[in-house]
């Protein structure tokens, strides 16, 4: 009870109350315009934050992290698009619901949903918050950089169908890391002479090239969507009467996304996944999944938005983000020279309460904003995408030139946005890139730290929890080559099974001489023949 | 493309088999100048030397970057050329932001000489009318956006972005405020 009141008087200050309020509210509009997201907004408000407080500045940024999910699911369930990726799985049942004129009923449930996970997220995490900070001294220098592979054989693994372009693009944030001058023995890497490579390549103008330029460039190479109005139906408290009818399924869909969102690069998509899953082989009524099943539409926002609050807990304890947002808010962190790491836990536990109960206040807010103002925010979702995209590139200048005053950082951003656009035609992952540049950083620098003390290999991992997380990836990478030999074999089979003839009009003819003309071809036409020939006699 | 997991099964058939080579051929660059622009530091292990970890990345980068293009040919039909019309075509798609690319740039080296705000109150509305809005309603909006901007970010944030090298002839009453907050 202390430490609630500590982290409290942490966020009793107007500023902080300020940034929370114009964080939330923000978070919502800019989750409901498709096309923007979180990534982006973070991305541009970045810079701008590193001139506050750490508390105000990451109040802020959690406002957005937290709140744009609820904001992105009004476009999922009434156009059909979802305003922020993990709003995907809304459209599914959302959108079903407003074509049979319960709009307003969906939006409804959505919002309570989201409401219900997030809280139960957050009351998990202030519970386990003693615990996490006598588990936390544990990490020492092994553990972390075990913890923050783990962080990226997870990213890597979670992209199905593009596991090898993931590990490579990861592969690619990890050197661009490293670009520019050693920190320990001060010697250039991979600067090719350039005075501008040798203070490195900064994550900001990295991360505001890959999501925001380049965001920029998608919209406006792109066409404006019609979108059409669909009348809304229900009331807007319709939903905490079904939620309330439907509480196992918020409450295992709301831990899924708590247990996803601890592990460092899974995510929202699994929690949803596994939510969706276990919410339809549940139901009664499973057929209804996917045509505007109300359990469906709880487990999908339950599950993303109980994420949040619970990514925070492997940033805040061990310093690794999980996700691009958390690894866009730990440049705060470092900004401010505040440390996230077991050292948070021990030393500023007031700092870490106060940034669960930001979010539990956020999540407040945001929902007494929306019940009132979901007809405006739909305005705000019909903006065109060019015209956004004008936007994007705006206030992208922003958030570049502010850092160092640099045209040249500007035109490192405009050729990672020129990338990030070709990684967003081809759908290709980016994360893997920002989590890359971010956790590469880290796991230098503590093996070089752990490897110091180290004298046989197995030192490495002699201790309980090096042990665990070292079986762990193990255990990860040995599944992933499994199924990747499986699939493979599986594939070869079946194309050789189903292998159709060639087409080719040459192998086409060669095949009709030989059906005509052989003698096997001759007994083939005979046998086929079901109908007697036609008699040339004449009557 | 193919259903196989590990490899390449997400995602449009064009322009893969381009990305994928030429990712390949930067990874080669890289790794194959890791001697070049790496430094061997004597007495310091292998873990502790300057280019352990680009090696490593560069490695990784040449090992998945092959499998990746194995994994896309595999996907595409070994009877297809490597590159076709809809590859062409594709990276002909890729180069069409370049031209936002070089209005951002001006819009950058804009700034510093005629301010931030007189440069986005033309870069807005200027690239709006470019997209193809004639509506005055939003051109009208991209100006006031574009103020809303300056406004927010140097006025009331206090972004550090320098005022314009014209804002020195202006009158000493207001050229303080004007390279301040605008």
């Amino acid at each position: 009870m202390d430490l609630i009141f500590a982290g409290l008087e942490v966020l009793y200050r107007w500023d902080v109350m300020l940034a929370l309020l114009v964080g939330s509210i923000g978070g919502v509009m800019i989750g409901a315009v498709p096309g923007v997201g979180p990534a982006v907004a973070i991305a541009i408000l970045l810079p701008a934050t590193f001139w506050m407080d750490p508390i105000v500045g990451l109040t802020l940024l959690l406002g957005i992290y937290g709140s744009s999910m609820y904001g992105g699911a009004i476009p999922a369930i009434l156009i059909n698009t979802p305003g922020t990726a993990v709003n995907a799985l809304t459209t599914y049942d959302g959108y079903p619901m407003t074509l049979r004129g319960e709009g307003r009923k969906a939006i409804s449930i959505a919002y309570t949903a989201s409401f219900v996970g997030a809280i139960i997220s957050i009351i998990c995490l202030i519970s386990l918050a003693p615990v996490l900070a006598k588990v936390a001294p544990m990490f020492g220098a092994r553990e972390i950089f075990l913890a923050a592979l783990l962080g990226l054989v997870l990213v890597v693994v979670s992209h199905r169908g593009q596991a090898a372009i993931a590990a490579a693009l990861a592969c690619l944030g990890i050197f661009i890391g490293t670009i520019g001058l050693e920190p320990v023995k001060y010697t250039k890497r991979y600067t090719f002479d350039q005075s501008w490579l040798a203070s490195g390549v900064d994550l900001i103008v990295v991360v505001l090239g890959l999501y925001a330029i380049s965001q920029a460039f998608m919209l406006m190479q792109g066409d404006d969507v019609k979108t059409r109005r669909v009348p809304l139906g229900g009331g807007m408290f319709q939903g905490l009467r079904e939620v309330a009818r439907h509480p196992r399924v918020a409450g295992v869909s709301s831990g899924f996304g708590v247990l996803m969102g601890i592990i460092p690069g899974v995510g929202e998509f699994t929690s949803q996944f596994l939510a969706y899953t276990y919410a339809q082989k549940t139901s009664k009524r499973p057929e209804d999944f996917g045509q505007g099943s109300v359990e469906g539409l709880i487990a999908s926002e339950s599950a993303n938005n109980s994420v949040p609050a619970a990514a925070m807990v492997p940033l805040l304890a061990l310093g690794i983000p999980g996700e691009e947002l958390t690894a866009m808010m730990l440049a705060v962190f470092y900004v401010h020279n505040v440390v996230p790491g077991p050292g948070l836990f021990q030393n500023q536990m007031d700092f870490v309460m106060a940034i669960y109960l930001a979010l539990l206040f956020l999540n407040i807010l945001v929902m007494v904003f929306l019940l009132f103002s979901t007809n405006a925010l739909m305005m705000v979702a019909r903006l065109p995408n060019r015209f956004l995209g004008v936007g994007i590139l705006t206030l992208s200048f922003v958030g570049i030139y502010s850092l160092r005053n640099s045209a040249t950082d500007c035109l490192m951003a405009a050729a990672f946005g020129l990338f990030g656009f070709i990684l967003k035609r081809l759908s290709l992952p980016i994360v893997p890139i920002i989590m890359g540049i971010v956790l590469g950083g880290i796991m230098e620098a503590k093996l070089r730290i752990a490897m110091a003390r180290v004298k046989t290999p197995y030192d490495f991992i002699d201790r309980p929890i090096a042990m665990a997380l070292f079986v762990f990836i193990i255990l990860i990478i040995a599944f992933q080559i499994r199924g990747a030999v499986i699939q493979s074999r599986r594939l070869k089979e079946a194309q050789w099974s189903t292998r159709p003839a060639s087409t080719r009009f040459g192998t086409f003819l060669s095949r009709r001489r030989d059906f005509v003309l052989t003698e096997r071809g001759k007994r083939l036409r005979e046998a086929r023949s079901t109908l007697p020939r036609p008699s040339t006699d004449r009557d | 493309m193919s259903d196989d997991p590990f490899l390449a099964s997400k995602g449009p058939r064009r322009g893969q088999i381009l990305f994928a080579l030429a990712f390949a051929g930067f990874a080669i660059f890289i790794l194959s100048n890791l001697g070049n622009q790496t430094t061997w530091a004597p007495r310091t292990k292998l873990f502790a030397q300057p280019g352990f970890w680009p090696g490593v990345a560069g490695a990784g980068m040449v090992l998945f970057g092959l499998l990746h293009l194995r994994g896309v040919r595999r996907g595409m039909g070994l009877r297809r050329p490597w590159i076709s019309r809809e590859d062409r075509a594709e990276a002909r798609v890729w180069v069409q932001p370049l031209e936002y690319t070089a209005w951002f740039m001006v819009y950058v080296f804009a700034v510093p000489r005629i301010g931030h705000l007189p440069a986005t109150m033309i870069f807005a509305p200027a690239l709006t009318w470019r997209l193809g809005y004639r509506s005055p309603r939003l051109l009208w909006a991209s100006l006031a956006f574009g103020v809303a901007v300056v406004l927010i970010f140097k006025g009331v944030l206090g972004v550090k972005i320098p005022g314009g090298a014209v804002y020195e002839y202006l009158p000493d009453s207001i050229r303080a405020f004007a390279l301040r907050y605008l």
